[in-house]
């Protein structure tokens, strides 16, 4: 398809609570719920910090990374299901935070947890037919779960930016091809004026994550002839930990393929955030000639599947942003009651 | 704070964006349209701040106003960046406890306050220790 990306930034909020804390409000078996959802902690945002603010330092970082001049990128997109305005788009902020303003093209999506996948392709779209030099995608989120909800435990915030543009020797990485898999799945949903979202319990496993997961996959593969053992790593969005190493085995993934992009364990499910972070924490560590495959999942539903060939010019642009491990490493643990100030949750 | 006044403000409150004069090189922020030693002769120009620098004072607000109760108790302070101007910002992500004058600071973009749960949210510049 000849396009790339040029550059990639994260953030994640410097804030944790554990699942020990939660379980505690409710009575719970904290040690069943970590096993049973793979996972330790989630990011929790600081009480100034929301989607925008988040989209904003990852954005900053994936222009530091690609060296570019931001007035060059001609269209932005952030993928959210918690924009901070219902009317007033998150990306009119980012471009302006950057600097790209006001030379461009700017919209927020939504779809569940692949928004940000979703910009990556419109993305594509727009440098493949030379209508922009350069597009940004954002999958940023501040998760919400209601309190008690199984999603509590995972629900947490976070950010991934990604900047396409024409594949060559300013790339990092090559974006060979992608392939989306589709249906109207009712598996998770929020409705209008409503805080938290619903969920289907169960039913958001096999006819949600994993149908469309692993038909995205198998399409992609289908569509590039390629099998598993031609990938390096493989990251899948990962609303806990055990749903990508599920995945990734009924596809014939290994272990080791599939570990480097699981952060869900360390940060919780960042939502569309999930599987751009993933594929930073590879890129922060693959080596030129290594393939990536990514596979987002989006409720309602669908998945969008990329595979990524590594280039280069990754060796010289790592290290001129923050990698995904520097903000994991960073972390404040906090309690329920501070976890339940910051997200505005007490009434006064 | 109104919509057009904090829409005017945006590039230095997101970008800290200052002046400079071109004639005797020196910084300002907020932005200065008059040099204050050049006066007719000074031109100034936009110029960006690195969003680096180092506190030379702090605060520490236990009674916030309202809208910034649920961050009480927070650092405000006098930070001097690096290329000379000294701006008044809050400190973000850390406990009083930890900060201390001369440390090193570096600008984030965060949430400034909002009007209310109907009006507009105001971003800009807070810092973070380095």
């Amino acid at each position: 398809m000849e396009v790339g990306i040029v550059g990639y930034g994260v953030y994640i909020p410097l804030y944790r609570i554990k699942v020990e804390e939660i379980a505690k409000v409710w009575g719970a078996d904290a040690e069943r719920i970590k096993r049973g959802l793979f996972l330790e902690e989630k990011s929790v945002p600081g009480p100034d910090e929301d989607t925008a603010t988040i989209a904003v330092e990852a954005a900053r970082n994936a222009v530091k990374r690609a060296g570019i001049n931001p007035q060059d990128i001609g269209a932005i997109y952030v993928g959210s299901e918690s924009h901070p305005y219902a009317v007033k788009p998150t990306a009119t902020i980012v471009a302006e935070a950057i600097e790209a303003t006001p030379d461009l093209t700017a919209a927020d999506y939504e779809f569940a947890c692949k928004a940000g996948t979703a910009g990556i392709q419109t993305c594509m779209g727009m440098v493949g037919a030379g209508m922009i030099k350069y597009g940004m995608a954002i999958g940023a989120d501040t998760a919400q779960g209601a309190p008690g909800d199984p999603l509590e435990y995972t629900a947490s915030a976070g950010g991934g930016a990604v900047i396409v543009g024409k594949d060559g020797s300013q790339c990092l990485a090559a974006i060979e091809d992608t392939y989306s898999y589709t249906t109207d799945t009712p598996d998770f949903w929020r409705r209008e004026m409503r805080p938290y979202p619903k969920h289907g319990g169960r039913f958001t496993g096999k006819p949600a994550y994993f149908k469309h997961v692993l038909s995205a996959a198998h399409g992609l593969l289908r569509k590039l002839q390629l099998a598993p053992q031609d990938f390096t790593y493989a990251v899948f969005h990962q609303p806990n930990g055990k749903f990508p190493l599920q995945a990734g085995k009924e596809l014939g993934f290994t272990k080791e393929q599939i570990m480097s992009g699981l952060l869900t364990p360390k940060i919780g499910n960042t939502y569309s955030g999930a599987s751009m972070i993933g594929l930073a924490a590879i890129l922060d560590q693959a080596k030129p000639g290594d393939r990536i495959l990514v596979v987002s999942f989006g409720s309602g539903a669908g998945s969008d599947a990329f595979s990524i060939l590594v280039r280069d010019g990754i060796e010289a642009k790592r290290d001129a942003a923050p990698m995904v491990a520097d903000y994991i490493n960073l972390k404040i643990n906090v309690d329920y009651a501070t976890y339940t100030k910051f997200r505005q949750l007490l009434v006064r | 704070m109104g919509v057009p006044r904090f829409w005017r403000e945006i590039p230095n409150r997101y970008n800290l964006i200052g002046t400079r004069c071109g004639t005797c090189n020196k910084i300002f922020f907020p932005p200065r349209y008059i040099c204050p030693s050049c006066r007719r002769t000074g031109k100034l120009e936009p110029y960006k701040l690195g969003g680096k620098g180092k506190i030379v004072s702090y605060t520490v607000t236990y009674v916030a106003p309202n809208g910034f109760e649920d961050q009480a108790p927070y650092v405000m302070a006098i930070i001097e960046l690096d290329e000379g101007p000294k701006l008044t910002a809050q400190v973000t992500d850390c406990s009083p406890g930890q900060v201390r004058i001369g440390d090193r600071v570096e600008m984030v973009f965060r949430r400034m306050g909002q009007e209310g749960e109907d009006g507009p949210i105001y971003y800009g510049y807070k810092f973070r220790l380095a």
